[in-house]
């Protein structure tokens, strides 16, 4: 990710306060579509949908009184780019401790794109058992002509049309100086 | 983002920096929850191949090998010596070369000879991972010993690491001198006079002066490896006591009496083990040797974790094949 140094922000799209905002709708969006917490079990998807998954465990507990279950996937070795040769993608942990099985999953992550991060995630999620459910969240979604595989996000915080040579970041205190979401493009 | 390892064999640890063991060792902690799963299976290395090429009997290394690799997904064959064309005359380098024209991804080699996964990885187009070659190294084990410490010490850093045994022809020990070296630890080697070189420290000094890419300055310490002159005084106040295998077919060689005599002076017993920490770990590469080189009580104790050395193998093998013939992420960050 080295080469991102180089972007250029073209336009900020989202200030923490749009982000907090988006994140509390998805929360009341996600207890309403389930009927409140019971058996709602959030998973982020590494790296980005880490932070904003504990956001929204955190704003779900609020609103309901109960804490959903959490967990963590790392897509590395699920990824369908891996044969490709040269360098080796670093591999991070998967931290599901409850069963899915049953379960109303949630998978979240910050930028629904192509598609396939998400095609990764399910496959890796259906090898832990067989849930209920499974449902999308993002906080950004950047529009379905960019869809590589039939997926679509169940809630999303911001639809952002965007042109294939522009990119979203997402970018978190967790990971960044910033809280805020910019669309870049390479000068 | 700093890569944990760029190589393309594993052929001993002497020739990795501090940055790649502990790169390997933080990816293999990151493996060790899939063989907790209820599938434990994952398809990172969907359709590679990786030869098990054994000319030395292994049931332990060579399973976990090949566990490792059906975990990630990736087809293995095993190739043991008794069924190959070596025993009808055919030369290791011809073996590797009619091997490596089945176009496998990566060849896990063990042989009696020292150097011989250095001389498949010079006509092998196939990554090559040594399982252990004669007296030189095993590089898995030892990366295993040290995730196993890890998971009990946190960290290696700043530990007393005792070897007893049979260090001269022990490649265990010399992966793992290399190893806890170089993390930081201090290494003590005790065991009968016959199978312990007086100069064995020089076993660092003399790697230094070969220098490769990436040894980094790894002896910190004026004397980070010490040879004891009793198995009590390596114990005395160790935070890891690690016992190696006595190997019964050299019990006629002349390097020791008897077993018996072997077990008297040099076996880990409770007595011998109260010498170390409180808490010190007690460490064997199997297969043991109940009541010669450790005693059954030892062996069977809390503080003995050879059950999770064995466990944390596979975790380590899965860690050393994906990094060793896994691919790159095109266009990392995309979505």
């Amino acid at each position: 990710m080295g080469d991102e140094i180089h972007l250029k922000e073209k336009s900020r799209i989202m200030d923490s306060a749009d982000m907090e905002r988006a994140i509390s709708r998805l929360a009341s969006e996600i207890v309403e579509s389930n009927q409140g917490t019971d058996d709602l079990y959030i998973v982020g998807i590494r790296r980005r949908g880490v932070p904003l998954a504990e956001r929204l465990v955190d704003k779900i507990e609020s609103l309901e009184g109960n804490r959903p279950l959490y967990g963590i996937i790392d897509i590395t070795l699920y990824r369908d780019d891996l044969s490709t040769v040269g360098a080796n993608p670093i591999v991070n942990r998967t931290e599901l401790e409850h069963d899915i099985e049953g379960k109303n999953i949630v998978l979240v992550d910050d930028v629904l794109y192509t598609g396939r991060t998400i095609r990764a995630a399910l496959d890796q999620l259906m090898d832990f058992g067989r849930p209920r459910k499974v449902q999308l969240a993002v906080l950004i979604d950047r529009g379905r002509e960019h869809r590589e595989l039939p997926i679509q996000a169940d809630f999303n915080g911001k639809l952002v049309p965007t042109k294939h040579t522009e990119i979203i970041k997402v970018m978190l205190k967790e990971y960044d100086d910033v809280e805020a979401v910019g669309i870049f493009e390479r000068p | 983002m700093e890569k944990p390892f760029r190589r393309r064999d594993l052929l001993g640890i002497r020739e990795l920096s501090a940055a790649e063991v502990i790169g390997i060792l933080d990816t293999a902690e990151n493996f060790s929850e899939i063989s907790n799963r209820e599938v434990k299976k994952v398809p990172a290395l969907r359709g590679k191949t990786v030869i098990n090429l054994f000319f030395e009997a292994s049931t332990r290394t060579r399973t976990s090998f090949e566990l490792a690799a059906k975990r990630l997904s990736a087809d293995a064959v095993n190739i043991s010596v008794s069924s190959s064309s070596v025993s009808k005359g055919e030369t290791l380098i011809d073996t590797a070369m009619n091997l490596d024209a089945m176009a496998p991804d990566c060849i896990v080699v063990r042989h009696s000879s020292a150097g011989v996964p250095h001389q498949l990885a010079k006509v092998s187009r196939a990554a090559i991972v040594n399982a252990g070659d004669g007296a030189n190294e095993h590089p898995t084990q030892a990366l295993l010993d040290a995730m196993t410490i890890r998971e009990h010490k946190k960290q290696i850093e700043g530990l007393e690491v005792a070897i007893i045994g049979d260090i001269l022809h022990s490649r265990v020990a010399r992966s793992n001198i290399h190893l806890l070296t170089k993390l930081g630890a201090r290494v003590r080697v005790a065991g009968p006079g016959t199978l312990v070189p007086a100069d064995f420290q020089h076993l660092l000094d003399s790697e230094t002066s070969i220098d490769r890419d990436n040894i980094g300055s790894n002896i910190h310490d004026p004397r980070p490896l010490a040879v004891c002159p009793s198995v009590e005084d390596a114990i005395s106040g160790a935070d890891v006591v690690m016992i190696l295998r006595i190997q019964r077919e050299r019990q006629d060689s002349a390097y020791f009496p008897t077993l018996r005599e072997y077990s008297i002076h040099y076996g880990l017993t409770n007595e011998r083990l109260d010498l170390a920490k409180k808490d010190a770990i007690v460490l064997h590469p199997g297969p043991m040797n109940r009541g010669i080189e450790i005693a059954s009580e030892v062996a069977d104790s809390s503080r003995s974790l050879i059950l999770d050395q064995v466990k944390y193998g596979v975790a380590v093998r899965m860690a050393v094949l994906y990094l060793a013939t896994g691919g790159t992420v095109q266009q990392p960050g995309r979505e």
